[in-house]
C-alpha cells in the first residue's frame, strides 16, 4: 500500500469550516474562501477537552445522588433519582423503557467518560497503539453524545403534562440540572478534542 | 495564498487525498481512519428547498400543536414542546430550561431559517448575502439540534404515563417525527457543496 501523505507534512492546512485546502504560512491566517481563522490543530485541544471532562465527572455525582423529579399522587409525594426511575420501570415490567433510560443516562455518559479519558491519555503520550480503533471510538462518542439529553426532555414533558393540582402533579428537581450540565460538558469535551492528535505520533508543539 | 480545490484533507486524521468525481449516492471514506471525506449530493437544490419549506411548516406546527394529551378523572392536559421546556423553568433546576429550549426548538428553528435563506439564493445560482456566516453557524448548530431526542422523549413519556393516566398522542408528535427525518437530511455533511458558491480569490494553483 502506498504511503498517504499528511497535510501537516506537505505544509498544507484545511479550513475546518469550509474544508478548503490552503498552503500553510507562519503568520496567523484566515481562510481565503470563508475568512475563518485557520489553525493546524484545535488550539489547546487536550487541556480544554480534559477540563470539560473533569467538570462533567464531578457534576455526574450530584446528578446521580440528587432527585431529578418529584411526583405527587393524591397528597403523597415521592422524589426519584435517575436510578430509582430506571428501577421503577423495571419492576413495573416496562423493561424496554428501563433499558432505554439506563442506556441514555448511565451507559452513554459512563462510556463517554471512559472513551474520552482513554483518548486524552493516549493522545498526550503520542501513542501508536490501536489508532484506527481509537479514531472509530471518537466518532462513536461524537455520534451518541447528545442522546443523553433524553432524560432531561422526558422530565420536561412529564412535568408539563402532569399538572392536576391536588390530584397529581410532577415537578423537576435540581438533579436534572446537574445531569443536563454533564451532557453539555461531555459534548464540549468531545468537540474540543482534536481527533488528528491520535495520528500525531511525533511531538507537535509548533 | 495558494489554494488547492482538487485536494481534500481528512478532518479526523489529516491525511490528504485527491478529489474524484462522484456518482449520485457515492460516499468517499478515508482509507486510513475510515471517516467520511465527502459525499455526493443526494438531492437537487429544488428538492432541498421544497423539503426546507416542508420543514418550516412542520416547525410552525411543533410550536403551536400539543405533542400529547393526558387525562385523569375527567380533567385533561396537553403540552407543546415549548410548555415542556417552560415546565423545566420552575424551581431549582430552572437554568436547564435554556439549553433544553435551544436543543428542542430554537436550534432546529434557526437551522431551518438559515437553510431557507441560503437555498433560495442557491436556486438562482447566487450566493446569499452572509453565506459564509450562515454556513459557519449551520456547522456550529448541528451537534446541538435534538429533534430526534425530543421524539424519543415523547415516546418514553407516553409509556411512562400510560401506567396511571389516559395518554393520547396529538398532532404535534407527527410534526416532531417529520422534523426528525428532515433536519438530519437537510443539514447533513453534504451541504458542503454550498461553500462552492462563495466567491473566491482568483489565484489558484496545483
Ligand atoms: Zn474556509
Ligand atoms: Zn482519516
Amino acid at each position: 500500500m502506498k504511503q498517504i501523505p499528511r497535510a501537516d507534512e506537505l505544509g498544507l492546512l484545511a479550513c475546518h469550516a469550509c474544508s478548503l485546502v490552503v498552503e500553510r504560512a507562519t503568520a496567523p491566517m484566515h481562510c481565503p474562501r470563508c475568512h475563518t481563522r485557520l489553525h493546524g490543530r484545535r488550539p489547546a485541544s487536550v487541556q480544554r477537552s480534559a477540563a470539560f471532562l473533569l467538570a462533567a465527572l464531578v457534576l455526574y455525582i450530584p446528578a446521580n445522588l440528587l432527585p431529578v423529579m418529584f411526583t405527587s399522587r393524591l397528597g403523597s409525594g415521592e422524589a426519584s433519582t435517575i436510578l430509582t426511575g430506571v428501577i421503577e420501570f423495571w419492576h413495573a415490567g416496562a423493561w424496554d423503557i428501563a433499558l432505554i433510560i439506563f442506556t441514555a443516562s448511565v451507559a452513554v455518559p459512563c462510556s463517554k467518560f471512559l472513551v474520552l479519558g482513554l483518548l486524552l491519555v493516549s493522545a498526550g503520550t503520542h501513542s501508536r497503539w490501536a489508532q484506527v480503533e481509537r479514531a472509530r471510538l471518537y466518532r462513536f462518542v461524537e455520534l451518541i453524545g447528545y442522546w443523553s439529553m433524553l432524560d432531561v426532555l422526558v422530565v420536561a414533558i412529564v412535568a408539563a403534562l402532569v399538572q392536576f393540582h391536588a390530584l397529581s402533579y410532577v415537578e423537576p428537581r435540581v438533579g436534572i440540572l446537574f445531569f443536563g450540565m454533564v451532557v453539555i460538558f461531555t459534548m464540549l469535551s468531545a468537540m474540543s478534542f482534536d481527533p488528528r492528535l491520535i495520528w500525531d505520533t511525533q511531538d507537535h508543539d509548533k | 495564498m495558494n489554494t488547492f480545490r482538487e485536494l481534500v484533507v481528512c478532518e479526523h486524521c489529516d491525511h490528504v487525498y485527491r478529489r474524484v468525481a462522484l456518482q449520485r449516492g457515492d460516499v468517499v471514506r478515508c482509507s486510513v481512519c475510515g471517516a467520511i471525506l465527502y459525499r455526493a449530493e443526494k438531492l437537487s437544490i429544488d428538492q432541498r428547498l421544497a423539503l426546507a419549506v416542508a420543514a418550516a411548516v412542520l416547525f410552525v406546527l411543533v410550536n403551536v400543536c400539543p405533542v400529547m394529551q393526558i387525562g385523569l378523572g375527567g380533567q385533561h392536559n396537553a403540552a407543546t414542546l415549548w410548555q415542556a421546556v417552560l415546565a423545566l423553568g420552575q424551581g431549582a433546576a430552572a437554568p436547564i430550561a435554556l439549553p433544553a429550549a435551544a436543543a428542542a426548538v430554537i436550534v432546529p428553528g434557526l437551522q431551518i431559517m438559515l437553510l431557507l435563506w441560503v437555498l433560495s439564493f442557491a436556486r438562482a445560482r447566487r450566493s446569499a448575502p452572509g453565506l459564509a456566516w450562515c454556513l459557519r453557524v449551520l456547522g456550529h448548530l448541528r451537534p446541538w439540534s435534538m429533534m430526534e431526542v425530543c421524539l424519543f422523549a415523547a415516546l418514553v413519556a407516553i409509556v411512562k404515563l400510560s401506567g396511571f393516566l389516559q395518554v393520547t398522542p396529538e398532532p404535534g408528535i407527527w410534526a416532531v417525527g417529520g422534523l426528525t427525518l428532515l433536519i438530519p437530511l437537510l443539514t447533513g455533511s453534504d451541504v458542503y457543496w454550498l461553500w462552492g458558491l462563495l466567491n473566491e480569490p482568483e489565484e489558484t494553483s496545483a
